[in-house]
C-alpha cells in the first residue's frame, strides 16, 4: 500500500480531489480502490465541457472483475480528461495518485471541498474497511 | 462460517487477495489477474481447486446407477481411468450440476462436482443411489491442484517418481492415472482442465498438498487465482454452473447438447423432458458474443435482437484477445444485427461460435 499524499481530499467512495495551483480540481481514484478493483481494462471518460454534480457519477472504470462508477467530488464543469487512459487504463493501477488521474473540474462551489475527508480520515476509513 | 482449503495460509503468505466463493475463502489473484491469465496461456500456472467436491461411488451396480443419474452415457467409458463430462438433470431437464465422471473399476467410479452445489448434489446423488445399493462417499481428504498451460505437463512430470514418468507422459486427454509425487505423495493425475490449455488436475492427500504446491512453484509454475481461472475458461468456451446454466435451464439451451446421449433404451433422469423439448424445438440458444469496440460485456446485460431480447450469461474482458467476449442466451433463429445494452447505450456485437481461444491462440473468426 503506497503512502496517501497529504494534499488530497477524498470521497468515502474512494475518489480523490487535488486543488491545483490554478484552482482547478484534479480527480482520480485511490490506490486502495485500484487494488480492490484489480487490473483495469476500460475507462469511460466524461466529455470536456459537460457539467457534473458533486456525488454523482462522472466516469466509469471497468476492471476485469467489475464496472464502477466514479463520482465527482465537486460540482462544476469538466475542463480536461486524461486521454491516455483510453489506450492505457492500467495507468491507474500503476500510478493512481499521479499519471492515473481521470478528469479535471472547474468547481462551481469550492465550499464542497470542505465536505471531503482529509488524508488521515481516509486512511482510517480504509483501515476499518479491511478489518 | 467460511470454509478454508488446506492451502489457505499458503495463499495468504503469497499476498493473495481473498474472496468468498460459494462459501469458500479463495484467492482471486496474487497480483495481476491478467498476468496470471497470460502465464497459463504461455507457460504454466496452478490453481487451488480443493474446494471442489470429490465423491466416490462403490458397488456392483455403480455403472447402472450412473446410466440413470447423468445425461451423458457412461458406456462411453470403456478403459479404466477414462473421464466423461456430463450434466446431472432433474426431471424437468434442468441442470442440477455439471461434473466429471472417472471410471476407476468395474465397481468404482469417481465424480468431481462443483463446490457451490455440494450440499444439493450430495443429497440428490444419495437419494438416487439407494435403489441401486451404491455407496456414496465424499472425499474431503483430497486437496486438488490444477496445473495448466503449454509447459504444465512437463513441469509436473519432472516432479514425479522416475518409474511413473513415461506412463504419465503418455496419459491421453480426459484420462487419469495414479502416480507417485515428491516425497512419495500418492497422486491422482487427470489430464483435464478448465482453461483451454493442456495440463493436469491433480488430487493429492491434504497433508501433502502444501509441499506439492511449493514444489510446483519451485519448478516455475505460477500461482493463479480464481479471477484468471474465470477469464481462461470463458475464452475456452466452457460453462460456469450458476451463471451459464442452472436448475431451470436445459442443456439444449446452454450449449451443452454435445453432452446429451440419447442412446437407445437408457432411462436417465430428465430424458423425457429433453426429448419433449427437442421435439418442440429449443426456444433459446446459447451463442458467443464479441465486442470489437471498447467496453466490457457483463453478466445480466440485455441483448437486443430482431427476434426479441436475450441476456448475457458469463461476460468479461478476455486478456488473450484484448477485448470483451461473452456467452449469451438469445432467441433461436436470430439473423440480423445484435446489440447489447451497456448502461443505456446500445453497442453492436458480433455473434460467433465458441470457443474463443484454444491452445493459446484466438480461434478463427474471433
Amino acid at each position: 500500500m503506497s503512502e496517501i499524499p497529504g494534499d488530497l481530499k477524498f470521497l468515502k467512495s474512494h475518489e480523490w480531489a487535488r486543488v491545483e495551483d490554478n484552482g482547478l480540481i484534479r480527480v482520480g481514484i485511490s490506490d486502495h480502490a485500484q487494488g480492490q478493483l484489480g487490473d483495469l481494462v476500460y475507462v469511460e471518460l466524461p466529455e470536456v465541457g459537460s457539467t457534473v454534480q458533486a456525488g454523482n457519477g462522472a466516469a466509469v472504470v471497468e476492471s476485469v472483475k467489475a464496472a464502477s462508477d466514479i463520482y465527482s467530488p465537486v460540482s462544476g464543469e469538466i475542463v480536461e480528461v486524461n486521454d491516455t487512459l483510453n489506450d492505457k487504463p492500467e495507468t491507474i493501477n500503476e500510478d493512481a495518485y499521479g499519471d492515473g488521474w481521470i478528469f479535471i473540474v472547474k468547481a462551481s462551489d469550492r465550499a464542497e471541498l470542505d465536505e471531503l475527508l482529509d488524508a488521515d480520515a481516509y486512511a482510517e476509513l480504509i483501515e476499518n474497511e479491511d478489518n | 462460517m467460511t470454509e478454508k482449503t488446506v492451502l489457505n495460509a499458503t495463499h495468504r503468505a503469497l499476498g493473495a487477495r481473498m474472496v468468498d466463493f460459494g462459501g469458500w475463502d479463495m484467492p482471486i489473484s496474487y497480483g495481476s489477474q491478467i498476468e496470471e491469465h497470460h502465464a497459463v496461456r504461455r507457460d504454466a500456472g496452478m490453481f487451488d481447486v480443493s474446494h471442489m467436491t470429490v465423491v466416490d461411488l462403490h458397488g456392483a451396480r455403480t455403472r447402472e446407477f450412473l446410466r440413470h443419474l447423468v445425461a451423458n452415457s457412461v458406456d462411453k467409458l470403456k478403459v479404466q481411468g477414462k473421464a466423461l463430462y456430463t450434466c446431472m438433470l432433474n426431471e424437468q431437464g434442468g441442470v442440477i450440476d455439471d461434473l466429471i465422471v472417472y471410471f476407476l473399476g468395474d465397481e468404482f467410479f469417481r465424480l468431481v462436482v462443483n463446490a457451490a452445489t455440494r450440499a444439493k448434489d450430495l443429497a440428490w446423488i444419495a437419494q438416487q443411489a439407494k435403489a441401486f445399493h451404491v455407496e456414496v462417499k465424499e472425499r474431503p481428504d483430497f486437496a486438488m491442484i490444477a496445473v495448466q498451460g503449454p509447459s504444465a505437463r512437463a513441469k509436473v512430470i519432472g516432479l514425479l517418481h522416475e518409474v511413473d514418468r513415461a506412463r504419465i507422459e503418455k496419459l491421453g486427454r480426459f484420462a487419469a492415472a495414479a502416480a507417485q509425487g515428491p516425497h512419495g505423495a500418492p497422486l491422482f493425475i487427470a489430464r483435464t482442465g478448465y482453461t483451454g490449455e493442456d495440463g493436469f488436475e491433480i488430487m493429492v492427500p491434504e497433508e501433502q498438498a502444501v509441499t506439492f504446491w511449493n514444489e510446483l512453484a519451485a519448478a516455475g509454475v505460477a500461482p493463479c487465482g480464481l479471477g484468471a481461472r474465470d477469464t481462461l475458461r470463458l475464452e475456452a468456451g466452457m460453462n460456469l454452473y450458476g451463471q451459464d446454466m442452472d436448475d431451470s435451464v436445459s442443456p439444449w439451451e446452454a450449449g451443452l447438447a454435445w453432452t446429451i446421449a440419447l442412446d437407445e433404451g437408457r432411462d436417465f433422469i430428465g430424458r423425457k423432458a429433453l426429448e419433449a423439448q427437442k421435439a418442440a424445438g429449443a426456444m433459446r440458444t446459447m451463442v458467443g458474443l464479441v465486442l470489437d469496440e471498447k467496453g466490457v460485456l457483463r453478466h445480466g446485460q440485455k441483448v437486443l435482437t430482431d427476434r426479441g431480447e436475450g441476456e448475457i450469461l458469463s461476460g468479461s474482458f478476455a486478456p488473450t484477445l484484448n477485448k470483451a467476449v461473452a456467452f449469451a442466451r438469445i432467441p433461436s433463429g436470430v439473423s440480423g444485427d445484435v446489440r447489447v445494452d451497456i448502461r443505456g447505450r446500445e453497442v453492436p456485437v458480433r455473434v460467433v461460435k465458441f470457443p474463443f481461444v484454444r491452445d493459446g491462440k484466438p480461434c478463427e473468426g474471433i
